[in-house]
């Protein structure tokens, strides 16, 4: 068992709904304890969606279980066929309808249903949200795509026509999905490139028959596309550009990858990128983020761009990365030995709290979850991942991916942070009754910033045997609060270093001098 | 839970109503959802949900907003290891609760929730609970109670909490005077605003479940009579009368009629004379009245279509029939306690349609044919309703607004009436 206050994956068979609400033409039909509805509200209200996800919950009660709740399954798949007539099938189980081992597969097979009907095999106790829509998009691409060419067959090249690929992995409920979407297109389409099919959002079933069609395959989101992309690569010899176009430097990579795939010129789009980020992060006001401390946490996939930009593309110094998605974790390890952290693989909501707190950073950057953290701490936030709240599917275009995706990102990784001016008067002046620590930054209103008590997690005892002369307390209260914390953590380490009992205004300047800002 | 509850043998008669049963797919939250409330309301109690991915993942979603504060729940999620047999899944909880107990050392009750998982393996979640509270105590009392979605529906989930702190009241003084006891979790303002009430009628003493603080409970004894202030409370008021206790029968207390059937009651088994009654609430009657009119105006005439959801359905419908001149299309409810809402179905208008429990998809044809003017719905259908043109009222905010009482009447009315405000306000 594991003690859970906030998951950040729901259980695989909400990845699988992100799947089948994603596509058109395609029916879920999920073994489920009433109740597990609440499902659809993710998608009618945080998503806003104006149609009720294709799901056909069995709902089964206590007084089902003593009866035949594998009747109550093959009459649901019926009565959703019947009604809703779709092009294919879902069948699958939830945590509890796995307990009690039905068969959903086998059930609907029973029906002989004319339509292609795809079992699921979602294990619910060790598998989660991201790899339920990975292994259910990958299910429905093996059945509908279509055997490969016969040997010797000629590819379906591009002759005579444009370039052709899939963009594959965007789903129902994706951070920013929608606009990462309309984002690439663009941006293939002025390299010329066509879109074949985008799978799984808007697709259809018979959609997924002509993947086979592309020249090449974009991953967008490899933790829900790797293995479906993997398979056509196997099938059809499709190759696959896994480089994630978010940030600046990783949208030109990506642009010179697809035409470097396509035989198109990168050239003329490199040339006429459109992004301001470049520009405004070279501007002078930006200088005071140097080096400001961030945190970063989140899907693997948003999480590694995020310290790419934080670091290459903002000048941050990251001092935390992590991720909650296992599967990639090597990616993860790799990318923080390059920022010299450890990188943090947990989905425990209270490791990454007391990491966070440990980092002492002054910009978080992660989920729904860290800005609880943040708030609590008093630490700056922005959202960059999954899993995220209603406000984050906003009615603004707002991709994170491709050039104006930088931008975005610009604007929002700054936008919690107090401006420079304000920053060097509250450095200067500590009296002034409205502008002081306590307050937030001006244009964020008036909360105020001074942290809860943290008396619910265990923090190691900060520095057993060492005191503050009050002196140097006070004095420490002269440095501003963001980078406080961290200005504590390091004359406490200094003079533990050095077997110092008392800690006076010298230990503290000496330990500046030491460790610089 | 209710749904083995032998239901009493002489339904509500001669209200003219037709209730009908329906079976199929069911859109409704299991009585997890409960918690969302109800750790707000008992404020030194945490939930611990002993269940899945999936009931961690509920609550966190119906929590909104709610999750930027340290909330009072959690979830021990059972993982393979569990269900293999690999880990003994008492040690295992016993572990968990340790853990929760570190980090929570201001806890004095914990509630270990049953869910669907843990329903099907049979973990036996009372013994843990008794296990556990001798272990923790008498410092930390563990109790436990079933809110999965195979047993309970919604606000189900309130009825087994609450039941489950029913045999934890002390036991009445033998020679205790009659006590009243208002039963369900109210609003602060609302419970406080009662309880003037009640005091100015001179009944009393009075006491509320749940109290505020667990360690709080009232007594109950054979000299408690009690109100129910919800309809869906059919096992606490078993556990009640299982000490003794005895039902005021009575409507609810939504709107001027409900609420003044509702102290009426009290007021006749405390023998409070017609004169002070009518004093006492004649000031709250002319306020509601007063607040009521406006919002009279948009509802009037209006048809509304009630999908089952809380089994609050059957008095908003008598409240919006009756005080606000609707007609009523539908009145859905995922169970009918015909016994306790006898007062309810008496006022309903003749030939009302009652249908209980739901198959969602032909009832979404039903008021699709209807094209109601109002739909009361939740979450899962209210967007996609409003698509299709029909006008919605998502039914969950009225388990979480003040709606009570007369001073709240016209609060409730408005949350009616502010669809079809913004509807008529909207140029876009």
């Amino acid at each position: 068992m594991q003690l859970t206050l906030w998951t950040y994956e729901g259980p695989p068979h909400i990845g699988a709904m992100r799947v089948a609400t994603a596509m058109r033409g395609l029916h879920y039909v999920l073994h489920a304890p009433q109740g597990d509805t609440y499902a659809d509200l993710l998608f009618t209200m945080i998503e806003r969606r104006d149609a009720r996800p294709p799901v056909t919950y069995t709902t089964f009660q206590a007084r089902d279980l003593g009866a035949d709740t594998a009747e109550i399954f093959k009459t649901a798949c019926a009565e959703a066929y019947d009604r809703f007539r779709p092009e294919a099938m879902i069948v699958g189980a939830s945590c509890t309808a796995e307990l009690i081992q039905d068969d959903p597969g086998g059930l609907a097979r029973a029906l002989g249903l004319p339509i292609p009907v795809i079992p699921l095999e979602l294990p619910a106790y060790q598998k989660k949200e991201n790899w339920g829509a990975s292994e259910t998009f990958y299910r429905l691409v093996r059945a509908l795509s279509g055997p490969a060419p016969a040997a010797g067959a000629p590819r379906r090249g591009a002759e005579g026509r444009r370039p052709l690929c899939n963009i594959l992995g965007p789903t129902a409920l994706g951070f920013r999905h929608r606009d990462d979407v309309t984002e690439i297109t663009g941006l293939l389409g002025r390299l010329g490139i066509g879109v074949n099919v985008v799978a799984p959002l808007g697709a259809s079933p018979a959609d997924l028959a002509r993947l086979g069609a592309a020249d090449f395959n974009v991953v967008l989101y490899p933790e829900i596309a790797r293995a479906a992309a993997q398979h056509l690569q196997r099938t059809f010899g499709q190759p696959m550009v896994e480089t994630v176009p978010i940030g600046f430097s990783a949208t030109t990579r990506f642009v010179e990858e697809v035409a470097a795939l396509a035989c198109v010129d990168p050239a003329p789009v490199l040339d006429e990128h459109g992004s301001r980020l470049p520009w405004y992060t070279r501007s002078v006001d930006s200088t005071y983020l140097t080096g400001k401390r961030v945190f970063i946490f989140g899907d693997a996939t948003h999480a590694l761009a995020a310290a790419r930009v934080a670091r290459s593309e903002l000048g941050f110094a990251v001092v935390g990365l992590g991720t909650y998605t296992r599967e990639f974790a090597r990616e993860v390890r790799t990318e923080a030995a390059l920022h010299g952290v450890e990188a943090l693989i947990t989905d425990d909501y209270l490791d990454v709290e007391a990491a966070i707190q440990a980092a002492n950073p002054e910009l978080v950057l992660g989920t729904q979850m860290e800005r609880h953290v943040a708030k609590r701490l008093g630490l700056p936030c922005a959202v960059i991942s999954a899993p995220v709240h209603v406000q984050d599917f906003p009615a603004r275009t707002s991709p994170q991916m491709g050039f104006e995706g930088a931008n975005v990102l610009f604007d929002t990784l700054v936008h919690p942070l107090m401006m420079g001016l304000e920053e060097h008067l509250l450095g200067m002046f500590h009296e002034d009754r409205e502008f002081h620590d306590g307050a937030a930054p001006s244009h964020l209103g008036p909360r105020a910033r001074v942290p809860e008590p943290v008396n619910t997690v265990t923090v190691a005892a900060p520095a057993a045997g060492i005191s503050w002369a009050a002196e140097a307390e006070k004095e420490l209260r002269k440095i501003p609060f963001f980078v406080r914390g961290k200005a504590r953590a390091n004359t406490e380490r200094f003079a533990r270093e050095r077997d110092l009992a008392l800690i006076t205004i010298e230990t503290l300047y000496d330990a500046k001098a030491h460790f610089g800002r | 839970m209710n749904a083995h509850a032998p239901l009493p043998p002489a339904p509500a008669e001669g209200c003219g109503v037709s209730v009908r049963q329906e079976r199929g797919q069911r859109a409704v939250f299991c009585g997890l959802t409960g918690i969302v409330w109800l750790h707000r309301k008992i404020q030194d109690a945490f939930f611990l949900v002993v269940g899945s991915r999936t009931c961690a993942h509920l609550i966190q979603s119906a929590a909104g907003v709610m999750i930027f504060a340290e909330p009072r729940f959690a979830t021990a999620i059972i993982d393979e290891r569990d269900l293999a047999g690999l880990a003994d899944m008492n040690e295992e909880l016993d572990r968990v609760v340790s853990r929760l107990i570190e980090r929570r050392p201001d806890i004095r009750l914990l509630f270990l929730v049953g869910s669907c998982p843990s329903e099907v393996i049979k973990l036996d979640l009372s013994r843990a609970a008794s296990r556990l509270t001798r272990r923790l105590g008498p410092g930390v009392r563990v109790l436990n109670y079933s809110g999965s979605g195979i047993e309970t529906t919604f606000t189900q989930g309130e009825d087994a909490c609450l039941a489950a702190l029913v045999p934890e009241m002390p036991r009445e003084a033998p020679n205790a005077p009659p006590a009243l006891l208002l039963v369900g979790a109210l609003a602060d303002v609302v419970e406080d605003q009662f309880l003037r009430l009640f005091a100015d009628l001179g009944v009393g003493p009075v006491h509320v479940l749940p109290a505020r603080r667990a360690d709080a409970l009232p007594p109950v004894g054979p000299n408690t009579t009690y109100l129910l202030a919800q309809p869906f409370l059919a096992d606490t008021a078993r556990a009640l009368e299982s000490r003794g206790a005895t039902r005021l029968a009575a409507p609810f207390p939504l709107g001027v009629e409900g609420t003044t059937g509702w102290l009426k009651a009290a007021a006749d088994a405390f023998l409070v004379p017609q004169a002070r009654f009518s004093a006492v609430t004649a000031p709250g009657i002319a306020r509601a009245e007063q607040a009521l009119a406006p919002h009279r105006a948009r509802l009037a005439g209006k048809r509304v279509f009630f999908f089952p959801d809380s089994q609050l359905e059957v008095p908003l419908a008598r409240f919006l029939a009756r005080e606000m001149g609707m007609a009523i299309a539908e009145v859905g409810t995922p169970y009918l306690h015909r016994a306790h809402l006898a007062d309810e179905l008496a006022l309903l208008p003749a030939a009302t349609r009652v249908v209980e429990g739901q198959s969602l998809d032909a009832q979404m044809d039903r008021a699709r044919a209807a094209r109601p003017d109002l739909t009361v719905c939740g979450l899962g259908l209210a967007n996609p309703f409003e698509a299709e043109g029909l006008a919605t009222k998502w039914s969950i905010e009225l388990l979480f607004t003040p709606i009570q009482g007369y001073d709240q009447a016209g609060d409730l009315a408005e949350l009616f009436a502010r669809p079809l405000l913004r509807r008529a306000r909207l140029e876009v």
